[in-house]
């Protein structure tokens, strides 16, 4: 009798588990739908190429992207009219407080945002201290011999005021101070203004790390003597880090919460890497 | 037959009406948008227009400042240069098409410059920015070559084929009956052109030029990307700046939604429309003024 018991417990066990499996394989296949995002230009390469890996997995799902800005990614989400919106900054910041509030944040990655400067002229300028680096984006210093380069002036390359990465840099390289305005080239995205660093001998800007990955026609400089890599970030050295959110309105829900979950998950980590972005989960320190 | 008639005509009406409707639905929105600067945050006219002091705050509770002097003369400079470069170009182009040569001219000459009209202004920046940006640089020994006459002279490419379309019909339109009666009277054919013909198509050639001047004011794309965008008064015509098109196309995507800065720069789109109504309301002014001074050239048309 006992034996019975047992054999026919074992046997539900195995139905029950193969029930299980059968029910997530389901459930997997289910995934299907169309999902619309928008927003941050940062994140946009990375919510692409996450989008191509998913569709492959789930041929269901159609995904469409759109670049735009923070601003209006968390304005189209908050309206309704995408399903996420990607923003380099807290919602708060960009939207009255009530509309924030039913937004839900979903932290995906962080990026490390990098000063860099013109090839040639990192042969001489390796490492500024931060009060250096504040001095020149400030427009107190304007010549490279005042910071031990060669005789050049400095020519700033930024970005415009309403960007997240110009806000993350001026907040976590700048201690806050206000970039000059009058004497600095602004560019509308981060691939001209690689472009211009990259062309003009004294010139200096900022990118996320992301930007640099396939790129050498630019250097990095360390800020304090630490250089601007994933580890450093990691490890909490390297303070010029943000975190990119993608936003829902309300708590996600079905394909829209398997690509939230897909992008965020270990099998896509290593993926996420390689593009130069950083995974949320390995941070050792958190804002 | 009679309910042919009545059907087309209304459905061209009604096209007409929705034509005029979105224009004026343009325009109220513009207005909407664009006065909550003064209304909402309080800045002045005064200052949105003559102070270059710019530093909207992008939240809700304002505070900023919204003076966009630098932008609105960036823009004036690089188009003036722009007209500068082109019209003389342009002149001499449509005198060639129409006076010197209109074989060559209409079959060769003229479409060249119409498939100009059709190249995207993207194309235009971009060469710009790989080609001119450059060139300037080391022709003049500057660090870099983001200028005011880079822009001008993408500007000036990019209007030369309007003007030049434009002033060739007006020349065109001109009764050959003038140019017989001045060869008839022994003028030489520079007498006919310069005394003769260019005064009777003076109002088609400016019409030509005030809406190139018009394209120029609202090219963002090719103009962004040669001009630096540094927020600055250019020093002279190689230095850096930056103009309405640009701040408004970079900046819309950032700012948030009913916020001061976002609200200042629809107070720019709002400018730049009202600078685009006056340049259609000046198209008008010179055509009618032309249509009295020289009441024979209608009367020479309708022939």
């Amino acid at each position: 009798m006992k034996k019975l018991t047992a054999l026919l417990l074992t046997g539900a066990m195995i139905f029950q588990a193969a029930a299980g499996t059968v029910m997530v394989s389901a459930a997997e296949e289910k995934v299907e739908g169309s999902i619309s995002v928008s927003g941050s230009s940062a994140l946009l390469p990375l919510a692409q190429d996450a989008a191509d890996k998913f569709k492959e997995k789930y041929p269901d799902v159609s995904i469409t992207l759109n670049a735009g800005g923070s601003g209006t990614g968390l304005k189209q989400v908050s309206d309704g009219s995408v399903d996420i919106g990607n923003s380099d900054v807290e919602a708060e910041s960009k939207l009255e407080k009530e509309q924030a509030e039913e937004l839900v944040d979903h932290k995906v990655c962080v990026v490390t945002m990098a000063p860099i400067i013109n090839k040639e002229l990192a042969e001489d300028v390796k490492d500024l201290t931060k009060d250096q680096l504040i001095d020149i984006f400030t427009g107190e210093t304007t010549n490279w011999s005042e910071v031990g380069g060669p005789d050049e002036e400095i020519l700033l390359v930024t970005r415009p005021q309403t960007s997240g990465t110009r806000a993350l840099f001026k907040e976590f390289a700048l201690d806050n101070n206000e970039e000059v305005s009058g004497s600095a080239l602004e560019t509308d995205d981060s691939g001209t203004l690689l472009q211009s660093v990259a062309d003009n001998k004294g010139a200096i800007g900022y990118v996320a790390l992301s930007y640099l990955v396939n790129n050498d026609t630019v250097s990095t400089v360390s800020i304090d003597g630490v250089e601007p890599t994933m580890e450093n970030t990691y490890s909490g050295d390297y303070p010029v880090w943000g975190y990119e959110h993608m936003y829902t309105k309300g708590e996600a829900e079905g394909a829209v919460k398997a690509y939230i979950d897909y992008i965020t998950s270990e099998e896509y980590a290593e993926q996420m890497e390689a593009q130069g972005y950083c995974v949320t989960a390995k941070m050792e320190v958190t804002r | 037959m009679f309910r042919k008639e009545y059907l087309w005509r209304g459905i061209i009406t009604v096209c007409g009406i929705l034509v005029i409707l979105l224009t004026l639905s343009i325009g109220a929105f513009l207005i909407y948008k664009g006065s909550g600067t003064f209304t909402k945050y309080g800045h002045s006219i005064f200052e949105f227009l003559f102070s270059p002091q710019w530093s909207p705050a992008d939240n809700s509770t304002g505070g900023g400042k919204v003076g966009a002097a630098i932008y609105i003369w960036g823009s004036v400079c690089t188009c003036a240069l722009a007209l500068l470069i082109a019209a003389p170009f342009s002149m001499a182009a449509s005198i060639f098409i129409t006076e010197i040569s209109p074989k060559i001219g209409t079959r060769v000459f003229q479409p060249a410059i119409e498939l100009f009209v059709g190249i995207p202004s993207v194309i235009y920046g971009w060469m710009g920015l790989t080609v001119l940006v450059p060139a300037i640089k080391s022709l003049f020994g500057l660090n870099h070559g983001y200028s005011v006459l880079a822009a001008g002279i993408v500007l000036a490419v990019m209007i030369f084929p309007t003007i030049t379309s434009v002033a060739s019909d007006a020349l065109r339109s001109v009764p050959a009956d003038y140019r017989k009666a001045a060869y008839g009277l022994g003028a030489t054919r520079w007498q006919v052109i310069y005394q003769v013909v260019l005064p009777a198509a003076k109002p088609g050639i400016l019409t030509g030029v005030v809406l190139g001047l018009a394209r120029a004011f609202g090219e963002a794309l090719a103009v962004a990307m040669v001009i630096g965008k540094m927020r600055a008064f250019p020093k002279n015509i190689l230095s850096p700046t930056h103009n309405l098109t640009a701040a408004i196309a970079s900046d819309m995507g950032g700012a948030m939604e009913g916020g001061e800065y976002n609200t200042a720069l629809w107070t720019m789109a709002l400018l730049l429309f009202l600078i685009s109504l006056f340049f259609i309301f000046m198209i008008h002014r010179v055509s009618a003024k032309g249509g009295e001074a020289d009441g024979s050239v209608k009367a020479g048309k309708k022939r």
